[in-house]
């Protein structure tokens, strides 16, 4: 009687052996990215851990990639499923350049390839468990977008994914403004970078900033941010109450 | 005849019951009433003279508003402020039965009363409990040791903090305090921080809204500042009013005195004790 009910009871479940074949949760991930415009072109900002899970695994995940001459892309989310991205985008512009016809795909046409290929993973329910950041110059128009995992995409004066949707976001909301000047740009990624760093559990405190205008893409040497940890609370939480917490 | 099982009353806690006829009764289709939450943005911080408390004033009943000018800072005593974020009666009961405890402990020990003896009774309540009561609190003032922030998680763990963030706004304000506070702040440059961290909230949390209420303390002073920004003004309001098509009429006027039933009797005898 059990035997039977077992065989009949669920005849649109995926077998064991298919269900490996699609991803269920992220392994390896990134955190949050943050991209801005600014006067010249789009500032990009990620740190350099990779997670497995609740361990700090990996420090030099390099999570910012050019793209061909135009364009950047950022991601945070699974490493691997960031990869296999960059192998896809590495295939369409090989076949862009293959075309040698003087154009060359820039960034919003990227943005869209992106989209579609998300879009389509999503709804073979085997999607690319990334959020994905991508900025880029040409012919002197600054273009800054973002795709999720599910292929939700817009573009904007300034994104950020993961937690930096939640802590970053308030911060650009107030300080950004057009035609920010280069330092004026890091500094305010760096201000929405330490604030992740101090309040993200899975941040590290070692990360780049990449940098795309009109003459190409720049990504700084790893650095570490300055952090204050000297409050007065912290150094005495139980002054006047002897023995609590 | 004797029971074999004799009645126990219960001692206490929560009493698991209903559990059962809730269950049944969400498997035929019956939902339960949505609680009235403060999803919610409370601030506290710790400036140069003592702390300044600020809360949004938005209550949410699921995704509806249910007060658009709701009081998230609640009174514990003349120098000690509460803030709360979750479930409105659990911080409204909560805030005021600590309240009256502290009142009662002021007129036993004829002093000022202390902000970790406000964190105690609340901590060990809330820990009681075991998260059930879904209040989480900053709770600030001044008293006689200094001046004081403390944040209580619904499960009843305390943190001792310069400068505090709760609620689902919590993260926006915080990124705002994350990136400007530092110590020694004079007193309107707090308040411009607190009001900020509110705000950042109000705009960036859907469970956040409406006005600014702030709340300064020092020693021996209080300053309640209700409504101190409004940033939501209504802004279409219609300028014609309301007019109502017909005149009305007064068909008939009577007036009844109630007869009073209690005979005041001036200078009568004193209570006795």
């Amino acid at each position: 009687m059990n035997l039977m009910d077992s065989s009949h009871s669920n005849p649109m479940s995926l077998c064991s052996q298919a269900d490996s074949q699609r991803t269920l949760y992220p392994y390896v991930t990134g955190t949050s990215v943050i991209g801005v415009k600014y006067k010249d072109g789009i500032l990009m900002a990620a740190d350099m851990g990779g997670s497995y899970g609740s361990t700090l695994r990996y420090k030099s995940v390099e999570r910012m990639k050019p793209i061909g001459k135009h364009s950047l892309l950022g991601a945070s989310g699974e490493i691997s499923d960031f990869q296999e991205i960059l192998h896809y985008l590495d295939e369409l512009i090989l076949y862009d350049n293959m075309w040698d016809d003087g154009n060359s795909l820039g960034p919003k046409e990227v943005h869209s390839y992106l989209t579609r290929v998300m879009y389509n993973r999503r709804n073979k329910f085997n999607p690319l468990w990334n959020s994905l950041v991508l900025g880029g110059v040409k012919n002197g128009q600054k273009y800054l977008g973002t795709v999720s995992m599910i292929g939700v995409h817009f573009e904007d004066n300034h994104v950020a994914t993961g937690f930096g949707n939640h802590l970053a976001r308030p911060i650009l909301r107030d300080e950004w403004h057009e035609d920010l000047s280069f330092e004026d740009g890091v500094k305010l990624l760096e201000k929405c970078m330490r604030v992740l760093l101090y309040r993200d559990r899975s941040a590290v405190n070692k990360l780049q900033i990449a940098k795309i205008t009109e003459e190409g893409v720049t990504i700084s040497q790893p650095y570490s941010l300055k952090t204050f940890w000297g409050f007065s609370a912290f150094q005495n939480p139980t002054v006047g109450a002897e023995g609590s917490w | 005849m004797s029971k074999a099982v004799v009645d126990v009353p219960p001692k206490g806690g929560f009493s698991f019951d209903l559990c059962r006829r809730n269950e049944m009764l969400s498997k035929k289709g019956v939902q339960t009433p949505p609680f009235r939450k403060t999803g919610t943005t409370i601030v506290g911080l710790v400036f140069q003279d003592g702390v300044i408390l600020g809360a949004d004033t938005r209550a949410t009943e699921g995704p509806i508003v249910c007060d658009k000018n709701c009081e998230k800072i609640h009174y514990m005593a003349p120098n000690i402020y509460c803030c709360g974020a979750g479930t409105a009666a659990d911080t409204e009961a909560v805030t005021d039965m600590v309240s009256s405890q502290l009142q009662l402990h002021r007129y036993h020990t004829g002093r000022e009363s202390r902000v970790v003896t406000a964190l105690t009774l609340l901590k060990s309540h809330l820990f009681s409990y075991q998260g059930y009561v879904q209040a989480a609190l900053v709770l600030g003032g001044v008293d006689c040791t200094g001046p004081h922030l403390h944040t209580i998680y619904p499960h009843g763990s305390t943190d001792t903090l310069p400068f505090a963030t709760m609620g689902s706004g919590s993260l926006a304000a915080m990124a705002v305090f994350e990136s400007k506070y530092h110590e020694g702040l004079t007193r309107e440059e707090g308040i411009n921080l607190v009001s900020e961290a509110i705000c950042s909230g109000i705009f960036n949390d859907l469970g956040s809204g409406s006005n600014v209420d702030v709340c300064v303390i020092t020693k021996g002073h209080k300053e309640y500042l209700r409504n101190h920004q409004l940033p939501n003004p209504r802004t279409y309001v219609s300028a014609k009013g309301y007019s109502f098509p017909k005149p009305i009429e007064v068909l008939l006027t009577k007036v009844t005195p109630l007869k009073e039933k209690v005979e005041v009797i001036e200078g009568g005898d004193a209570m006795e004790e």
